[in-house]
């Protein structure tokens, strides 16, 4: 794991100690507060709708457990007990009070975290697959050059001020576990002719106008490319549209000057910039891979492992839903469910994080992960390992086996916390996990991904759920519109429209209703919703959702 | 009456010679036109319009060496970024520099330090 250096340490402790002044200039009138608003929101701080929010960032959703440690502490000293784990790799404070933040900030850089640019019209933290460094499947470790890039975007000259916001995702395995797709600059690591190269998207994101994102560069040479994100974001820093926040991030700025001309922009600018780079950004990138070098795994029996897989149905199931396949044959990852049936989707109490941080302490080689699904993972777990860990989690509340499952929702906080907020979706998110527990089918239904936002910025990412609701304002009542066929992996893709919303007391059995339809239409029981919907097309399951009456009418 | 912020603080300004004005909207492609300009000025029309900075480091990418103002709405908490986007200094108004008075300004004449892009440039 990157630990900080002189350097860093030196940074973060500028960066606080001019906040702080931020904070004192704005009560002296210094700082207007349109002045302090960006200022305030380059630190990680929002004003929401109950209190301030402070959002930390997980750099590239990496953790070792004196960092979750602290996160616990900060839990419980300055906020209410718990925290919030994000789809972009932070973890949110909901209700910090503003003359605690400085300090707040002080205790993260005591443990190299900190809550630079994880909001503002700047580059945000990078994010990365959760499963780097240990899945089986990968081409190579994206963190190394998530860090980099991170360096190269704090505090960036040019980019404090962007037209808007601006989301960058590493992945290093084709599985693309980093939703690539759907930021302003995907990243994917590959290799050609023997080497290391970056395939560049952009244009990518979801919001009120989802896209895909286009291939900017097919296969980059990995020494070009800072001077190429530099040139990509000083590009859209001249041509992004700053008349209309709607209409300023750069995938409307692509699908309006076209990714050819983009292209060529960027091309032209590229070539100025290179020799600014003449190559130290490498030895540093060397540095950092050091940091990155794979644990040494311990070589043990598995028999306690597969003793306890063929005596312990319970740990079975969690064993076939939990794991994932690691680089070492005798690991495994580890990815433990924050969405237990009923409890909200992303938050952890002081009490759990310190349980991770204990577990990843004594068998995991000291590292946490926070997935794009908000849950988290042990990268590196010995399988022997496997059911002292489950009776752990066990014990906490923490062993539901339900990953990549109908219950794994991703839902944003909604109006129960979000000042964008139009709609609630926890509650949705909760009762939809409630009615798949009460039908026992989950495990029988398979692969699915529910994906809820509580208003059009899709922070839920619904556009990429097999499912995806989205949460809207009608006349004053919350009414919930189904997507249909999205798909977060490799091949993106957004979801279609199904029709009419539906009011609140009316989402969960809809969803109840296409859920148990898809068990009838499917053709055997390895088909996925997702793959069932594509091959059978939308008309089936809109029958499900507004019934095969209301459907004639409609013809 | 407006002043000249640089790192040692706030000055009247001193330039009697010709100033080329850039808009912050201007096309990039007309910078190379400016190169021979003894000053370029870059307008700030607000402090949220960052497109300044990006003017300001292609016209020294474009070598351009003459001396190059930022003007308008520029506020102490963005001394650092002017000054390592190009900019030699800053120019604002009476009314700004009496909200912000110079000791907020020096406290970032240190914008040498902690700079990560110049780090990973090896400048």
């Amino acid at each position: 794991m990157y630990d900080y250096n002189d350097f860093d340490r030196d940074f973060v402790a500028r960066r606080v100690a001019q906040f702080r002044a931020q904070v004192a200039r704005r009560i002296d009138g210094s700082l207007t507060e349109e002045e302090f608003r960006p200022l305030r929101l380059m630190n990680g701080l929002y004003l929401q709708l109950h209190a301030y929010m402070l959002r930390v960032a997980i750099p590239y959703g990496t953790l070792n457990s004196a960092q979750m440690r602290q996160l616990a502490m900060i839990a419980e000293r300055w906020d209410r007990g718990y925290g919030h784990f994000t789809t972009r790799q932070n973890i949110q404070f909901n209700w910090p009070r503003l003359v605690d933040v400085p300090d707040i900030l002080d205790a993260l850089a005591e443990v190299g975290l900190h809550a630079i640019q994880t909001s503002g019209n700047t580059i945000r933290n990078v994010t990365a697959d959760p499963f780097a460094g240990a899945a089986a499947d990968e081409i190579a470790d994206p963190r190394p050059v998530a860090e980099l890039i991170r360096q190269w975007s704090t505090d960036h000259p040019e980019f404090q001020f962007l037209p808007r916001k601006f989301k960058i995702a590493v992945t290093g395995s084709p599985a693309d576990r980093a939703v690539t797709a759907a930021h302003d600059i995907g990243l994917r690591i590959i290799e050609r002719d023997g080497a290391r190269h970056y395939q560049v998207l952009i244009g990518g994101g979801l919001g009120r106008a989802p896209m895909i994102g286009k291939v900017l560069h097919e296969a980059l040479p990995e020494a070009d490319l800072l001077p190429y994100l530099e040139a990509v974001v000083g590009t859209w820093n001249l041509l992004g549209r700053r008349d209309n926040k709607y209409k300023a991030r750069i995938k409307i700025t692509v699908h309006e000057q076209g990714i050819d001309r983009i292209r060529t922009l960027v091309q032209e600018e590229f070539e100025r910039i290179r020799p600014d780079f003449p190559g130290f950004d490498r030895q540093i990138l060397a540095q950092i891979e050091h940091h990155f070098a794979p644990p040494r795994f311990a070589r043990k029996s598995v028999v306690a492992y597969e003793a306890a897989r063929a005596a312990d149905p319970v740990f079975r199931a969690w064993a076939d839903t939990n794991l994932t396949e690691h680089r070492d044959p005798d690991h495994a990852i580890v990815t433990v469910s924050l969405k237990k049936h009923g409890a909200i989707p992303g938050d952890a109490t002081a009490a759990q994080m310190r349980l991770l941080a204990d577990l990843a302490k004594a068998h995991g080689h000291d590292e946490l992960r926070i997935t794009q699904s908000q849950n988290v993972v042990l990268p590196h777990v010995h399988k022997a390992d496997l059911p002292a860990i489950h009776a752990v989690l066990r014990g906490a509340g923490l062993a539901t086996a339900n990953i990549g499952l109908a219950s794994d929702i991703i839902a944003c906080p909604g109006l129960d916390y979000c000042a964008l907020a139009t709609a609630r979706s926890i509650p949705v998110a909760q009762g939809i996990a409630r009615a798949i527990e009460a039908l026992k089918i989950e495990h029988e239904v398979g692969a699915l991904e529910i994906k809820i936002s509580g208003c059009i910025n899709a922070c839920g990412h619904h556009h990429v759920g097999h499912i995806g609701i989205l949460g809207l304002e009608r006349g004053g009542v919350e009414t919930y519109q189904v997507t249909l066929g999205g798909d977060a992996g490799p091949d993106a893709a957004l979801g279609d429209r199904t029709g009419p919303g539906f009011a609140y007391d009316q989402i969960v059995p809809a969803i109840e209703r296409l859920i148990l339809a898809y068990l009838d239409l499917r053709a055997h029981a390895e088909e996925r919703f997702v793959d069932a919907y594509r091959r059978l097309g939308a008309d089936p399951f809109k029958a499900a959702l507004y019934g095969a009456a209301e459907k004639a009418d409609a013809a | 009456m407006s002043v000249i912020v640089t790192d040692t603080g706030f000055a009247e300004d001193d330039w009697a010679g010709p100033v080329a004005d850039l808009t912050s909207d201007a096309d990039p492609a007309g910078l190379a036109a400016l190169l021979e300009a003894p000053l370029v000025r870059v307008a700030f029309p607000g402090f949220a319009d960052g497109r300044g900075f990006t003017l300001a480091a292609r016209l020294r990418r474009l070598g351009y060496r003459g001396r190059l103002r930022a003007a308008g709405h520029v506020i102490a908490d963005q001394y650092a970024m002017a000054r390592r986007a190009g900019f030699d200094e800053v120019e604002i108004d009476a009314a700004l520099s009496a909200r912000q008075p110079e000791d907020q300004w020096l406290a970032r004449a240190d914008w040498r330090a902690g700079d990560y892009r110049a780090r990973l440039r090896g400048a």
